[in-house]
């Protein structure tokens, strides 16, 4: 079998094993959280029947497996179950309030975001790796490498409002509320996005740069690259042409794990320009005991981890021949 | 100093005519076109003005939020279920309670039976008249055997109701309540359309001033005027637009940009910094809110007297205020009736910060040396992490050892507060004292977080309690309040240091009458209704 | 004179050349060759340090003592002035030294010991331990790990050794698998073979063998675990679990005060109180890897 088709498959049977031991850890991770959905819900407003009665209908009383076997099987014919959220205070009308109805807009905006902020930092990052790797030890790569690892040395929310202060508050260029709905026109969008965007790039940039420099400047003393050196070769074709092929592989690996992070780690800046994203949907049904959400959430950032994982993988694999065709 | 926003008060409020306005304007240096202008822009701005979107940030909100009154908890759903749907009574700008969807009510002699006229001709917003079959199935949805309303404790009383004509609705109670119109008034029993003798809240159609357009829990709700509205001179503006902004850098960053017009739960901290921005003012009012630090009375040390009042003695209730509240509250006095209720006992000497007597009666206690836990968490209020540090810096110096222990905010009401022998805690207040006393210190109350139940003053407290409760005697009731706060603030549990005034953010471009509700925030949570654009 | 003081030993010969200069020596050759930007990272590093061993002799106030005045503007009684309570933000941010970074320094001790320790043990065995490992470690990283992070929090309670303990496990994930792809390079070696061959333990093989190999990246790795450490607990505190009070540790300063940012336009010393945990972060930030950078340099064998 081809090597990237052994792998891909392997990957994704290991994939499925790993988001079924998530499943199994989040699940008793929520049961062993103090309280449940009807004391979160209720606060200091709670009474011992009132909660019973939430136990009840949710089916809280069952055992734990129980209801982790009923989960799983439900997913296993791609249903995601309703939110604890939808049920009322009583009576009998239809009111669930289906898993996938809460995240799916919201999924939209997350990636929305998350790939504003990739398709920008992305080659950004790229450029200024090489460039600081190509004129290592000038002024040029000691002001990149103490700039951006300024950025990141500030908190995220830190770094939000400085970007707030700057271009909502003086230049008004953009506003401080990513506040968007489904019907918000594109270009419109963007312009709302556009700060939170920023503040991820800040944030990302600085890691998946001094990836690409340190990954580059390792293969520089390389016996092949001193050969092409020796033969005179400039210094910017070495990079680009030698050392950045075998490169590949270590900067994709932490450009994945940057990606994955845009997805699933947003949530403080999610808060902080108050957008819509599923981070934030966690957070509060992890606040709320509210279990099929969260588990659903769970699922999509173990999902996008691991497929990001596995486009890593493939990357390496494609760009190192010893890999793609071995012995 | 007058300054022009006191004159410009005076002009409202009629207090000043024309000539006085303009001489003391000019006196205060102003040009005389300006001054006009001004007195213009004032008393214009007290005439309400149909027209506008009014959109406001506030500072709660989850995504599991639903439109049933019976979940309702956090102040993003009270103020959706105040702009899209009426009760049968409201508490309006002043505090006084008046019919709403009721037009009157009455009661036997001995308060136990309410009766309630419904106002003809109101429709709901699917076009539906509203009936007394609307009333009880509304009413019904928090009373039924598995009920899981937080609103079911407050309607414990009720024994039956029962349709008297089409517009008539008859409450029996178990013991009679002067209050109990008041108690209708509770966000929690918003009247909506009936369905199988229950309510019908998924459509979300209420009797209110406006129509839902768009609600995403946790995220923003959308209305649209209600063309219909049976209410004249309210729901002025065209659309009105809330969105949750739970961070409070957000919230006031966005005031500050006018992004909003009007926002809640501005951080005392940084009030006279966010004043100091010209397109918006600060409106503050001092309600019923209270932060406390139950201590349970059934529980070791606390159950000793003594102890107790080495606690109360420690604590240095004005520095909470000046350091905490930054000011913006009042000093409380160990019991949970604010000035905005109304038999406020004025009259009961201050306690204040007095280590010698705390040592004198902790010597009593035969405790010296006692170490006390503290429980707390901000998620009892913002700053009770650093009300408690305080209150241990200050015991310190009465000879008092406090361990303060920060609790997960996750959680925090279902396994600190009521539980624990001591912690922080906050209560939103009620507008009356029979409602205060019975939510939190009468010996049934399942939240009585002091369990101050037994014993003879307990005894007497609760016996007060429910005589005042029938009694429609004013003075008489008085006299029995009066009573049951000195009590409260002797023999009780409870450690009430102070109430925090509800302060907001308004845009100068919205207009509201001089008076503003206290009894919720946001104009007692109905200000798409009452407010405009000026 | 007897025959062994003649007899050759290549151990011996090791020594005697190792011997040749002092420790004292080697360092001052050191920093001699170090660029600027190394030897300003130093220097930032060695001050931090002693404020943080010192801090109860330089801070002018106790970390958790309260003063009658709140929000006390900079003045000569308080430097900077005083926070809400009423505490000396000068004493709090050199207690704050102490705390933030003896809590930085445990966290990515821990991750590294974990991490380090069982990613070498997994390239060396490369069997079902191998893949048990790989496969956990798989499984804890797609977890969102500040969501997970808070969980765990809430259901152990936000001590200082919980926080540690937690930040390391969750942060260890990284270092295994750094550890892990690096070690299994230098595991194919000749000398590690031979090790084996010898018999001796994996122990020996791990500490003598590959650890001196592998240094480079895990140091890298270090500087900026090192930093992500305060940033976690800034977040942490955002998201509402912390330090127990009355500590001072900067990332929850910077949470306590950032709000004060906004107001830059009617307030600047109140916006520059926030700057003041935030710049201390960033300094040390920077200034670890500058240091990092330098190592790095010195051991990838490049001529400039």
């Amino acid at each position: 079998m081809h090597p990237v088709i052994a792998t891909v498959l392997q990957r994704l049977a290991l994939g499925i094993l790993t988001l079924f031991v998530v499943s199994l850890i989040i699940f008793s991770s929520i049961e062993f959280l103090p309280g449940d959905f009807g004391e979160a819900i209720l606060g200091q407003a709670a009474l011992p029947e009132t909660v019973a009665a939430f136990r009840k209908e949710l089916g809280l009383d069952l055992p734990m497996y129980q209801r982790y076997l009923d989960w799983v099987g439900n997913v296993m014919t791609g249903d995601l179950g309703n939110s604890f959220s939808g049920r009322g205070s009583s009576g009998g009308a239809d009111r669930s309030r289906p898993v996938i109805d809460l995240i799916a807009p919201r999924l939209a905006n997350t990636l929305f975001l998350a790939s504003m902020a990739a398709i920008i930092s992305v080659p950004l990052a790229l450029f200024l790796g090489i460039t600081a790797a190509l004129y290592r030890g000038s002024i040029y790569d000691r002001l990149v490498n103490a700039l951006t690892l300024t950025t990141i040395s500030f908190p995220e929310f830190f770094v939000a409002y400085i970007l707030i202060l700057i271009f909502s508050s003086f230049l008004k260029f953009f506003p401080s509320l990513a506040n968007i709905d489904p019907t918000t026109d594109f270009w419109v969008r963007v312009h709302l996005t556009a700060l939170p965007a920023i503040t991820l790039m800040l944030v990302i940039i600085a890691h998946m740069m001094r990836m690409t420099r340190a990954a580059i400047i390792n293969l520089m003393a390389s016996p092949y690259i001193e050969m092409a050196d020796l033969k005179g070769v400039s210094k910017s074709q070495i990079i680009i042409h030698h050392a950045l092929p075998n490169a590949w592989a270590p900067i994709v690996n932490v450009i994945a794990f940057n990606l994955a992070y845009l997805v699933v780690g947003v949530v403080v800046v999610e808060v902080v320009f108050v957008y819509p994203g599923v981070g934030q949907l966690m957070v509060d049904a992890v606040t709320t005991r509210d279990v099929p959400v969260v588990q659903a959430c769970a699922m999509i950032f173990a999902l996008t981890y691991i497929l990001l994982n596995l486009f890593a993988d493939i990357i390496s694999i494609i760009t190192n021949p010893r890999l793609l065709h071995p012995r | 100093m007058v300054d022009i926003k006191d004159l410009e008060k005076a002009a409202i409020d009629g207090k000043l005519d024309r000539r006085e306005f303009m001489k003391r304007a000019t006196a205060l240096g102003l040009a005389a076109p300006f001054a006009t202008s001004l007195l213009t822009q004032a008393v214009h701005a007290a005439t309400p003005k149909k027209g506008g979107r009014f959109v406001q940030g506030t500072g709660h909100g989850s995504t599991t939020d639903t439109l049933d009154p019976g979940t309702h908890e956090n102040g993003f759903s009270q103020n959706v279920v105040y702009t899209y749907a009426n009760h049968l009574t409201e508490v309006d700008n002043t505090g006084q309670l008046v019919p709403e969807l009721a037009e009157s009510y009455e009661a036997s002699a001995d308060a136990k039976t309410w009766t309630f006229k419904l106002r003809q001709g109101v429709e709901f917003h699917n076009g539906k008249t509203m009936t007394a079959d609307d009333v009880i199935g509304s009413i019904n949805h928090h009373r039924g055997e598995d009920s899981k309303s937080a609103g079911k404790s407050l309607l414990s009383a009720v024994e039956s109701i029962t349709k008297k004509g089409k517009y008539e609705v008859e409450f029996k109670l178990s013991a009679g309540n002067a209050d109990f119109p008041f108690v209708m008034s509770d966000y929690h029993f918003a009247i909506l359309p009936e369905f199988e003798g229950n309510m019908d809240w998924q459509a979300g159609f209420g009797t209110g001033g406006y129509v839902i357009d768009r609600y995403e829990p946790g995220v923003r709700a959308t209305f649209k005027r209600n063309p219909n509205y049976f209410k004249s001179g309210r729901a002025h503006f065209d659309e009105v637009e809330t969105i949750a902004l739970l961070d409070t850098t957000a919230r006031q960053n966005a005031m500050m940009n006018d992004e909003v017009h009007a926002i809640n739960r501005v951080d005392p901290k940084t009030v006279h910094l966010l004043s100091r921005v010209g397109s918006l003012k600060i409106l503050e009012t001092t309600g019923t809110l209270h932060y406390t630090f139950p201590m349970r009375v059934d529980q070791k040390p606390f159950d000793n007297y003594d102890l107790r009042m080495a606690v109360k003695y420690s604590v240095d209730r004005e520095q909470l205020v000046q350091k905490i509240l930054l000011g913006h509250g009042a000093i409380g006095n160990d019991h949970p009736i604010s000035t905005a209720n109304p038999y406020h006992n004025g009259e009961m000497a201050q306690r204040s910060y007095d280590p010698d007597k705390a040592r004198h009666h902790l010597k009593k206690a035969g405790m010296e040396g006692v170490t006390l836990d503290l429980g707390t968490s901000d998620a009892a209020f913002s700053g009770a992490v650093d009300a408690a540090l305080l209150i241990k810096d200050s015991a310190a110096k009465a000879g008092l050892d406090i361990n303060v222990v920060r609790e997960p905010k996750d959680g925090y009401w279902s396994n600190v507060w009521n539980k624990k022998a001591w912690c922080a805690c906050y209560w939103g207040g009620r507008p009356t004292e029979d409602w205060m006393f019975t939510a939190a210190y009468v010996a049934d109350s399942k939240w009585n977080d002091t369990a101050w139940t037994s014993g003879p003053k307990a005894d007497k407290f609760n016996k007060l309690v429910v005589d005042a409760r029938s009694e429609l005697d004013t003075n008489k009731r008085r006299q029995m309040y009066y009573e049951c706060q000195e009590i409260v603030n002797d023999d009780g549990g409870a450690l009430i240091p102070m109430f925090a005034n509800y302060i907001h953010a308004v845009s100068k471009k919205i207009g509201h009458d001089e008076k503003v509700a206290a009894n919720w925030e946001f104009d007692g949570n109905k200000n798409a209704e009452r407010w405009w654009f000026a | 004179m007897s025959a062994g003081e003649e007899s050759y030993s290549a151990a011996g010969e090791v020594s005697l050349i190792k011997a040749r200069r002092t420790f004292a020596e080697n360092l001052w050759r050191g920093l001699k060759s170090a660029p600027p930007t190394a030897l300003f990272g130093m220097a930032v590093i060695s001050t931090y340090m002693l404020f943080a061993i010192f801090a109860p002799l330089l801070a002018p106030y106790g970390e958790a003592e309260i003063f009658p005045m709140s929000y006390a503007p900079w003045s000569d009684e308080f430097m900077f002035g005083t926070d809400q309570l009423g505490r000396d933000v000068l004493s709090r941010l050199i207690y704050g030294a102490r705390n933030t970074i003896g809590i930085a320094v445990a966290t990515t001790f821990l991750a590294f010991l974990i991490g380090g320790c069982l990613g070498i043990a997994a390239a060396i065995s490369q069997n079902w331990l191998d893949h048990l490992l790989s496969r956990s470690v798989d499984v804890l990283m797609a977890i969102p790990s500040l969501i997970f992070a808070l969980m765990l929090l809430s259901m152990f309670g936000s001590s200082a050794t919980n926080l540690i303990i937690i930040i390391a496990i969750l942060d260890s994930t990284r270092v295994f698998r750094i550890t892990r792809a690096v070690s299994l390079n230098v595991v194919v070696m000749d000398y590690v073979e031979a090790a084996k061959l010898r018999g001796e333990g994996l122990g020996w093989i791990m500490r003598k063998e590959i650890l001196p190999n592998i240094m480079p990246p895990l140091v890298a790795e270090f500087g900026l675990r090192f930093c992500f450490v305060f940033l976690t607990i800034a977040a942490l505190s955002f998201l509402g679990v912390g330090i127990q009070p009355p500590t001072a540790d900067w990332g929850s300063m910077v949470r306590e005060t950032a709000g004060l940012i906004q107001f830059a336009e009617y307030d600047i010393t109140a916006a520059l109180t926030p700057m003041l945990p935030a710049a201390a972060i960033a300094l040390l930030t920077v200034a670890v890897n500058f240091v990092v950078d330098w190592f790095l340099h010195k051991t990838s064998g490049l001529k400039d």
